[in-house]
């Protein structure tokens, strides 16, 4: 009988080619860094040079130092901060929403074929069709203000949720129910403790999907019709020919959207250890 | 060693069971009045060509599938759908992969609405009878095919039903691993004195296991034969009676 325990360094990719003569810790720490970060880094400095000797033009491309300087001032002096505190707001509260809403209605709709069929032409068509398209009908019907701004992100992420869920739930192998009914598990139970868990990677999946369109989204509302966030400092920072501060926003951005993985990847890690699809 | 005498429970009844199957609008019938009597604590073993019904046969005494027609009583009371005091054990080991090796053995008990911590207790018993005590914080993944089928059977034991329906339980197991677990199934059925119904189509295992074997007819329309393998146990597959009765049962399906 064989027994393997995978090794998680194994699983991972991590070291698939070790250095014949790995050496202290801390250098061979700084050559796997360097391997993950050393093209970013290049990038980053080859930008820095470029920008201060005029290869590149500093008024389009200022240099990183300026870029920074205009992120520190920004959050010192809070401007940024009330930026950021709105952005995460208005995603944070269609995320939640469409988690709210997303989830239990495709638990609901994956358990029970006939709703599911009935629904599913009318989701593919809603699913086809792009946020962004129907965001003027939003505002007719919301005006320009949160609401229509809320509405849209959460339209955007709800369904690459729901759909998850319905596929998750879809997928569930029918051997495990099988399996839980001869033990005599009531309908409830076996949606609970089978269902429910097998369910959760692929939950996941979508989670981590819906995370980058609400992103998406939220920097399109905020460039069309907002005074306040992240996505409007990039916008209006550009217009009053802010370069320097127009990057500091992009890339608070982007660093809002590698938080909002992260903070999913340790959750899915938590949730899913069991799951060989885990990060 | 033979434990028949010693067990009053776990007794089957099968009358005149009949199934059949419609298949694009054409009836197939699987089961034609089969009628059997399966002792308290004996082994069991049903072997038959593929489409002889054989997994139908268990599927309706698990409860799994409703017969068309006939009876399955248990301990003389006729029973209808799932019961407890019936546990499957399947081809595949269907474990759940995000419980642990405990909380797999536990899951029948625990949907029996046994506290979690009496559960794991009984579950712990089961898991050091089928060998995996060392691996009970294992995940489903780590486990190796036969390692992962034991914990199907303890998951099965734990529930400590009067019957277990085994369809199939080796036959996804390499040779060596399948022998392996046989020779683990004869310990365990003697120590738990349960009713076992195996379904199989490896002869030898059949020979093997069981104290009777149920040999499903090939051609529609034909008798159901019964064997009885008065052999001692544990049993040697290279005795000269053993090998006399694998002989007769490959007779049994014109096979030499």
């Amino acid at each position: 009988m064989t027994y393997q325990i995978a090794d998680d360094e194994e699983r991972s990719g991590g070291r698939r080619f070790p250095w014949p003569n790995p050496g202290p810790r801390i250098l061979s720490a700084a050559r796997s860094g360097l391997a993950d970060y050393g093209l970013l880094i290049a990038f980053f400095a080859g930008w820095q040079i470029a920008s201060s000797v005029e290869w590149l033009n500093p008024a389009v491309f200022p240099p990183l130092d300026r870029v920074a300087y205009a992120l520190y001032l920004g959050i010192s002096s809070g401007a940024l901060i009330d930026d950021i505190a709105i952005s995460l707001q208005r995603s944070g509260i269609a995320f939640g929403a469409a988690i709210a809403f997303g989830i239990p209605l495709g638990l609901f709709m994956g358990q029970i074929r006939a709703v599911e069929r009935a629904l599913d032409p009318i989701l593919q068509l809603f699913r086809q069709t792009s946020a962004l398209a129907v965001y003027p009908v939003f505002i007719l019907m919301m005006g320009l203000g949160e609401a229509s701004k809320v509405f849209v992100i959460f339209w955007a992420t709800l369904f690459p949720i729901l759909l998850a869920t319905i596929g998750g739930v879809k997928e569930v192998d029918a051997k495990l129910i099988e399996m839980a009914r001869t033990f005599g598990a009531s309908r409830l139970t076996t949606f609970r403790r089978v269902v429910l868990p097998a369910s959760v990677p692929s939950i996941f999946v979508g989670l981590r999907l819906s995370a980058t369109t609400a992103l998406l989204l939220l920097i399109a509302a905020e460039m069309i019709g907002a005074n306040k966030g992240v996505g409007f400092q990039v916008m209006n920072a550009q217009y009053n020919f802010q370069i320097p501060l127009m990057f500091a926003a992009i890339f608070l951005l982007a660093f809002l959207g590698l938080a909002a993985n992260w903070v999913l990847i340790l959750l899915q890690r938590r949730l899913c250890r069991w799951s060989p699809n885990t990060p | 060693m033979s434990s028949i005498e010693t067990r009053t429970k776990g007794e089957v009844t099968i009358r005149d069971l009949t199934k059949s199957f419609k298949i694009d609008g054409e009836t197939l019938t699987v089961l034609r009045k089969v009628s059997l009597d399966i002792r308290g604590g004996e082994s069991l073993a049903i072997v038959g060509a593929s489409g002889s019904g054989k997994t139908t046969l268990l599927r309706v005494l698990a409860g799994l599938e409703e017969p068309d027609g006939g009876d399955v009583l248990i301990d003389g009371a006729p029973v209808h759908g799932l019961g407890r005091e019936r546990a499957v054990i399947f081809q595949e080991p269907r474990l759940l992969l995000w419980l642990r090796v405990l909380g797999n053995v536990a899951f029948g008990l625990e949907v029996q609405g046994v506290d979690r911590a009496e559960a794991e207790e009984r579950a712990r018993r089961y898991i050091r009878l089928v060998g995996l005590t060392e691996f009970e914080t294992a995940w489903p993944r780590q486990l190796s095919g036969g390692m992962a089928q034991r914990v199907g059977i303890a998951r099965a034991l734990t529930v400590q039903p009067e019957i277990l329906l085994l369809d199939e339980p080796l036959g996804a197991l390499d040779a060596m691993t399948k022998m392996t677990m046989q020779e683990e199934l004869t310990r365990i059925w003697d120590e738990e004195k349960v009713t076992m119904v195996l379904v199989t189509h490896d002869l030898e295992e059949a020979i093997y296991l069981a104290d009777r074997v149920l040999v499903l007819p090939k051609e529609k329309g034909g008798s159901v034969r019964l064997l009885d393998i008065d052999l001692p146990r544990p049993r040697d597959r290279n005795g000269a009676r053993f090998v006399t009765f694998r002989k007769q049962l490959m007779a049994e399906f014109g096979l030499h």
